[in-house]
């Protein structure tokens, strides 16, 4: 029952923050709904037994790159209404009901195919605990190669940054 | 007594992805879209995670890292395209942008 319920209740308010980042007319409130949804995955993560993620998830994600999209909102101003006219006639309901017939139909596919998932992917017996030690000795061994290849990345998008948002007009002396 | 099986985590996942994929599709302001990129990244790290516990491997974990790693990356430049639009056109609109238009 309690594993039922640690599903459930952080699974309804990922479906529930995830509906306020699409629906909501304020950035703001779109913004709360993104922190709402990674915050109930990392309790998800949590029951999964990765334990190290959802702290990482917390940090990174519900910290680092939410406070970023608030410095933007508020760098670009909220109270701008949002452009709706459409550009091709009933745009929004043409991609809704495309994409969820298409989900319908693969979701019957699946379920209506017979095969035995169980048979050629089975489940472990034992569970793995995601703890720092464990993932440091992967990452450090067998993945240390993209893990270098990463801070590359990491420099690169800096420095990209930074050379797109400077400004030359602001920093010229009076 | 219902046991929560994998399934039911690829579901939440495929859910998620297709509520991120359907804002992508329907919202015109940059930075709503980029959230909708956050929630299909999140999506994608979940069925990482649900994947690690059913197989009982610790690969699914680190793949979680470099997506996050990644998102972050382009979650940067991606704000700093935004800012530099909006001191030109002063609107996050995408439809707006038509300056690459052939």
């Amino acid at each position: 029952m309690l594993e039922l319920l640690l599903f459930a209740v952080p699974a309804g308010l990922v479906i529930l923050g995830a509906l306020i980042v699409i629906f909501a007319k304020n950035p703001v409130h779109n913004s709360m709904g993104l922190v709402l949804t990674l915050a109930s995955l990392a309790i998800i993560y949590i029951t999964l037994n990765a334990t190290f993620v959802a702290m990482v998830q917390m940090l990174v994600y519900a910290g680092a790159v939410m406070t970023l999209f608030l410095f933007v909102i508020m760098m670009i101003g909220v109270d701008k209404p949002e452009q709706t006219r459409e550009e091709i006639k009933g745009q929004t309901l043409l991609v809704s009901g495309t994409l969820f017939i298409l989900i319908g139909l693969v979701s019957y596919v699946v379920v209506n195919s017979g095969f035995n998932w169980d048979l050629y992917f089975p489940a472990v017996e034992y569970s793995l605990e995601g703890t720092p030690d464990l993932i440091a000795a992967s990452l450090f061994t067998e993945w240390v190669l993209p893990f270098e290849i990463i801070s590359i990345l990491l420099i690169v998008a800096t420095a990209a940054a930074i050379a797109l948002a400077y400004d030359t007009k602001v920093r010229k002396p009076k | 007594m219902i046991e929560v099986s994998t399934d039911w985590y690829l579901t939440l996942a495929a859910i998620l992805f297709s509520i991120g994929f359907l804002g992508m599709m329907i919202r015109r302001n940059a930075l709503i879209m980029f959230m909708c990129i956050e929630l299909m990244l999140n999506s994608v790290n979940l069925t990482f995670i649900t994947a690690s516990k059913h197989f009982g491997t610790i690969e699914g974990q680190i793949s979680v890292f470099f997506v996050l790693v990644v998102a972050a990356a382009e979650v940067v430049v991606g704000l700093a395209i935004i800012v530099s639009i909006f001191k030109k056109q002063s609107s996050a609109s995408v439809d707006l942008l038509r300056t690459s238009r052939g």
